[in-house]
């Protein structure tokens, strides 16, 4: 996996852009979307003016605490908006990286009558068919029509090894900004400039299309309520204050009212958001909207391709299964020779295996008159002509024909033995030299390193997984054992893989599948979260939701930690938020009412020097804990594949026990320094 | 004396979870239509009911009519209530001719008892008649804690149907909680408070000769029959203005011990009924757990606190050392009869529930004391709580709960297999919202205006918990009073009345409307991810919310009344 080398958190040049952008956000348009930090910025408003006509009328009293309330109100919302530029900056490093791909490029538009002319890329639109020789960048979106090509995708994926586009099939789709190092291809273009999938990907990147998810309207609900609520408390407690004989002003009320409502979520909320889509990007998957993010950690069921994802790509030979009467060495040497000159993985593990089983050399053949025979879907066999032998290696019914028709008959035992190879999920490859049949080679679906692993993480994050492939059940189920999925579709086919996608559906449950062909495109649209693979076809990239430019089968189980880790991210910095507050009204309520009820200094629990220090301090620690949980918001917090029980509790002890008592700490330390520098 | 309270204070949380259990599976199969014992009795007279009323329980209705039919009926009965008060002159059985009740008393009394609060800003035996009090107040106790019943019962149905336009029949719920679960209980109570000595007549009040020689008149009527339903329906609201105190109302500790009980037992019972209903009954265990303890974390401290007494008289010579001859502990206020352990046990069961009975004067708590009082009502009446109203509430607040910390597992929340999103929270929060709002705005205005403080007959800040209290108690619709407020003025009679009546459908209307979008999702199934809502990090998770919402909302009021009088009154000083 080509991952994307993450940008460092404080790199110079995205903090300076930042610190600008926040500048830009305190536009009241602006932060009117987000209700918490408004409110902030209304009060911060209030308390300055409030401080000017007490400047205008000439009251100097408390004037310095005053304006340095009114300031730390404004870094509070600064610090958000800050918040929010550097998440938004990072993506657009991110997506400063996809555009260097967009060049400005000539097209080749091959017009009505078949002649070729020279236009700028940004004039082709929907429907036009260009040429796209060797060395020529692909100048937009499209679909091969015609032609074969090695095409260079480094630009996107960063991967520089070539891949190979061809019309027809399930790796018709080409990118715009690769380059075509080979051959020559026809493609119909299929998006517009300014549509294309780049740029749609850079949009989303940099957030500028960005909608709130679902799950961020409900949670900015929940903390608009929060908000109304403590205004209720603070307008309430100045009667309340009355009555007992105390005034309270503007600046201090509008101080408790700021540290009580929810502004560290308020403030990171957007940032966590975009962040999570960063994080995909540096996992080389992209995707269509932040609610595919947010599906992906409610996904139930995974569906898993089984080659590539659960086991190896290539099948390895195993053993040599001689029939009655033929000598393990015997079979193992014919072996050898059929494969000698077969250039697949297949047939070098077999060559491999016979050195390393029984120390046969692969000779050398060159020059001794033998004459390979390479497979072809006709004969389904492939092997050797050598001093008059002729071996053949292939399919079981295959080689018995060819023994048939040199006069031989197939043993009783070869049936048993084939049969045995699918139970254990492996593929039977029969050995014949002329009429006589020598055995067969176990060729073994070798399942992945550590997937059985994976899967017991996945179990116990609460994922069902399930095995998708072609095979028939009984090697199916074979594999299925030995890599540890939790059930699979054997001999699946497009309308058996929806049909299971609805199933799980109708029982509620999430389901996230991975696909690259066009007959993907119907699941992958079904699917809760789909990912197309790049290098799959343009249907299946238009009816997912995410795609996954390195195309690897894997990374679905990256995409669903990413959006546990998102949802987890806001939760924990939620909670922390609300908990925080326990420790600011021991800091604010005595300091306000020193005067009116001095028996209220016994709740001074963190002896804060003086009353302005007091509401000081827990002002400026409501500002300075935004700051210092940017960090958090924007890499997530560290998620760890237990069950609920297991990670509630964990998360339950660090960001709520941790948010009631952090800020006992915090408010404390500001105190001494506030204190320190006399300025208050 | 710390043996004395841990025996019955234990004894009595024993009991309500032994009634509670069997309480609560009999109400799950009266609301599923089964069968129970009291079917060959009963079902003759539900049918008549029905078929007077032109009901057809069959036909289930969306959450918009379940609320119109429950807001009809209330408004109904509240006009009736208020005509028989105004009108009672002429009225049967009013023996001591009671005249028309004030308009403003009245409307507050209508909207007191159709709101389940009774908060009383009278006293019965000087203003009520008998017709009154039977079939006006009573019958409120009844329905309303029926509707209180049923609106729960609506809700845990959103829990349990998928896909579903409705979510029950009001007028169904509403006659099988009458006849199947309060009619039936209160027949066996009311029998065995009058075996306990609870009079239950119609004869008018005795004049009687004192030992002293002096001319006392003694209030009697038909109590018994009144006090089952008062503590049983969460009603709390006293025939005798003494309430509970009143040795007519409640002569013995054995009676204390079955009012008390009654108090919480539908409360409790119906967390099994929704564990039962929800296939799970640990989701209902669960709820169960975190409202016994905090339950019990109320009672330990109120107890504590009245126990240990007020240290300004220990300093002037008085004993306030418990022994065999007397309770020690701050007496003033409490019925000796009951003592210290049963006095704040009572005043913490009727407070945690939306009761409001008294058997001692929460004024006369030490501050402390007064202050857990307070603090129950402030939480929501969620700790057993109001008939109905306590189950709800509660589950809107593990809604919060999942929905705060739920995320933290790494799935969007869903509680019960459904879903928590925009829509939810939506209405999750005003639910939340309402409540504040209608204490401390008004609360704020009563500490300003003249009108407010013309009544308050304590300065400082006891003066001011006697004014939160109120508007609390109201809000909440729990009725009781911290007494020294002179609430029977137009400015408190109007305000508390709007207060009684936004705290209850102002609540009931956004929760109805949660049932009804949780009854049309669909059902998400369990997984190990899931957020595990049935154990005991949930129950401390619940706990910790519930705690924290109502401190972060009331610390600053209450900071200025009971704790700042608690500290006050370690300095030596009092209010």
């Amino acid at each position: 996996m080509a991952e994307r080398k993450a940008t460092p958190l404080w790199e110079g040049k995205i903090v300076r852009a930042a610190a600008l952008d926040s500048l830009r956000k305190f536009d009241p348009r602006i932060q009117a979307k987000n209700p918490v930090m408004f409110v902030v910025e209304v009060t911060a408003l209030a308390v300055t003016l409030i401080i000017l006509c007490n400047l205008a009328a000439g009251v100097h009293r408390q004037l310095g605490f005053e304006i340095q309330i009114a300031l730390w109100l404004w870094f509070t919302v600064g610090f958000a908006n800050f918040a929010e530029a550097m998440a938004e900056g990072r993506g657009k490093a991110q997506a400063d990286n996809l555009r260097k791909t967009r060049t400005e490029t000539m097209a080749k538009r091959i017009g009505a009558d078949s002649a070729i002319a020279m236009v700028a890329a940004t004039q082709l639109r929907k429907g036009d068919v260009v040429m796209v020789a060797a060395g020529d960048v692909i100048p937009g979106d499209g679909e091969v029509i015609e032609g074969v090509a090695a095409v260079n995708e480094a630009a996107i994926t960063g991967e520089s090894a070539p891949v190979i586009r061809e019309s027809g099939g399930d790796r018709s789709a080409v990118t715009g900004g690769t380059t075509v190092i080979s051959d020559w291809i026809k493609v119909r273009i299929t998006a517009n400039p300014g549509e294309t999938f780049l740029d749609r990907m850079i949009g989303l990147v940099e957030g500028a299309q960005r909608q709130k998810t679902p799950n961020e309207i409900a949670l900015s609900i929940l903390l608009a309520g929060l908000t109304i609520i403590f205004m209720m408390v603070c307008v309430s407690l100045y009667p309340f204050a009355r009555y007992g004989g105390t005034i309270l002003t503007l600046p201090v009320l509008v101080a408790l009212l700021v540290c009580l409502i929810p502004t560290t979520i308020g403030g990171l909320l957007s940032a966590i958001g975009i962040a999570g889509m960063d994080r995909l990007v540096q996992h080389n998957v992209l995707a269509m909207s932040g609610r595919a993010v947010e599906a992906a950690g409610d996904v139930d069921t995974l569906l898993l391709d089984k080659t590539g994802t659960i086991t190896l790509g290539n099948r390895m030979a195993e053993e040599f299964l001689p029939v009655a009467g033929v000598l393990p060495q015997e079979l193992a040497e014919a072996a050898q020779l059929a494969s000698l000159a077969d250039e697949t993985p297949e047939g070098r593990s077999i060559v491999v295996l016979a050195k390393r089983a029984y120390g046969l050399r692969g000779r050398e053949l060159g020059g001794d008159g033998a004459e390979f025979i390479p497979f072809s879907a006709q004969t389904r066999m492939s092997g050797v002509d050598l001093h008059g032998h002729r071996i053949r290696k292939g399919a079981t019914d295959a080689v018995s024909k060819f023994v048939e028709e040199h006069g031989g008959h197939a043993p009783a035992d070869l049936k048993a033995m084939v049969e045995k190879i699918a139970r254990a999920g492996g593929t039977p490859l029969v050995v014949a030299d002329n009429s006589r049949m020598l055995g067969v080679i176990h060729l073994k679906d070798v399942v992945k390193e550590g997937i059985r692993e994976r899967f017991e993480r996945l179990r116990a994050m609460g994922l069902r997984t399930v095995m998708i492939t072609g095979d028939n059940p009984l090697t199916a189920a074979a594999i299925a054992k030995e890599s540890g999925v939790d059930d699979f579709l054997a001999e699946a086919t497009p309308e058996t893989k929806l049909r299971l996608i609805r199933e799980e559906q109708a029982q509620g449950k999430l389901v996230a599948m991975i696909g690259d062909g066009t007959n993907d495109a119907p699941a992958l649209a079904q699917a809760d979260v789909g990912i197309a693979m790049n290098a799959g076809t343009q249907a299946a990239r238009e009816a997912g939701n995410m795609v996954d430019l390195d195309s690897n089968p894997t990374k679905v189980m990256e995409v669903v930690e990413i959006g546990k880790q998102l949802l987890i991210t806001r939760g924990a910095l939620t909670t922390f938020s609300i908990a925080n507050d326990v420790a600011k009204y021991f800091a604010i309520i005595p300091a306000m009412f020193v005067i009116g009820y001095p028996d209220l200094q016994a709740l001074n629990i963190m002896h804060l020097a003086t009353p302005e220090s007091a509401i000081l301090s827990a002002v400026i620690f409501n500002a300075l804990i935004i700051i210092a949980l940017i960090p958090l918001a924007l890499r997530g917090v560290a998620y760890r594949p237990l069950g609920a029980a297991a990670i509630l509790t964990r998360n339950l002890l660090i960001y709520g026990l941790g948010g009631v008592i952090v800020p006992f700490i915090g408010i404390k330390a500001i105190d001494l320094i506030v204190s320190a520098l006399h300025l208050a | 004396m710390l043996a004395n309270a841990i025996i019955q204070i234990g004894l009595f949380t024993l009991l309500v979870t032994a009634i509670s259990v069997p309480l609560g599976h009999y109400m799950a199969r009266v609301f599923a239509n089964e069968k129970t014992f009291l079917d060959p009795l009963l079902k003759p007279v539900e049918r008549l009911i029905y078929r007077l009323g032109g009901v057809h329980p069959e036909n289930e209705q969306t959450w918009v009519e379940y609320a119109v039919s429950m807001l009809l009926f209330s408004a109904a009965g509240m006009l009736l209530l208020y005509g028989l008060e105004r009108l009672q002159g002429w009225l049967p059985l009013n023996p001591q001719a009671f005249g028309a009740v004030a308009p403003d008393l009245a409307f507050n009394t209508a909207a007191s008892f159709t709101t389940n609060t009774n908060w009383q800003a009278y006293g019965g035996e000087t203003t009520m008649s008998y017709l009154t009090q039977m079939a006006g107040l009573a019958f409120h106790n009844f329905v309303s804690a029926a509707a209180g019943i049923a609106i729960a019962i609506a809700v845990v149905r959103g829990f349990v149907r998928r896909n579903s336009k409705t979510i029950g029949n009001f007028w169904f719920d509403l006659t099988r909680a009458t006849l199947w679960i309060l009619l039936p209980v209160c027949v066996v109570m009311a029998l065995a408070l009058v075996w306990q000595g609870v009079p239950d007549n119609f004869a008018p009040y005795v004049r009687a000769k004192t030992v002293e020689g002096a001319v006392q008149t003694i209030a009697q009527g038909p109590v018994a029959s009144q006090e089952a339903i008062k503590e049983l329906g969460t009603n709390g609201g006293g025939f005798f203005n003494a309430n509970s105190a009143h040795p007519y109302e409640n002569p013995t500790p054995f009676s204390n011990l079955i009012e008390l009980l009654a108090i919480f037992a539908i409360g409790a019972g119906l967390t099994h009924t929704f564990g039962k209903m929800v296939g799970d009954s640990k989701q209902g265990w669960a709820l169960y757990g975190a409202m016994a303890i905090l339950f019990l974390m109320g009672v330990a401290v109120c107890t504590w606190s009245e126990q240990s007494g007020n240290p300004m008289l220990a300093r002037a010579g008085a004993n306030e050392v418990a022994s065999a001859a007397q309770s020690g502990g701050n007496m003033e206020g409490k019925e000796v009869r009951f003592g210290i352990v049963d006095s704040a046990l009572w005043a913490t069961v009727t407070t945690d529930t939306s009761c409001g009975a008294a058997n001692s004067m929460h004024d006369s708590y030490t501050p402390l004391g007064g202050f857990i009082p307070l603090l129950d009502m402030q939480v929501g009446e969620i700790i057993f709580g109001g008939v109905g109203s306590g189950l709800y509430g509660m589950l809107v607040m593990a809604i919060l709960a999942v929905f705060i910390a739920g995320l933290m597992v790494g799935r969007t929340p869903e509680y019960l297999g459904k879903k928590i999103e925009g829509r939810e929270m939506k209405l999750a929060m005003l639910f939340i919202l309402i409540f504040p709002l209608v204490i401390l705005i008004p609360a704020g205005l009563a500490v300003v205006l003249p009108a407010g403080l013309a009544g308050v007959t304590n300065p400082g800040p006891h003066g001011f918990a006697q004014v939160l209290y109120a508007f609390t108690s109201a809000s909440a619709n729990n009725g009781s009073a911290f007494a020294g407020l002179n609430a029977n003025t137009n400015f408190y009679n109007a305000t508390l009345a709007f207060v009684m009546l936004a705290g209850r459908f102002l609540m009931k209307i956004p929760v109805l409307a949660l049932a009804g979008s949780l009854a049309a999702k669909r059902s998400v199934p369990e997984s190990a991810g899931t957020f595990p809502t049935n154990g005991a990090i949930f129950v401390i998770l619940l706990i910790g919310v519930i705690l924290i919402v109502a401190a972060l909302t009331f610390f600053p009021a209450d900071a200025l009344g009971p704790i700042v009088e608690q500290l006050a009154m370690r300095h030596g000083h009092l209010y």
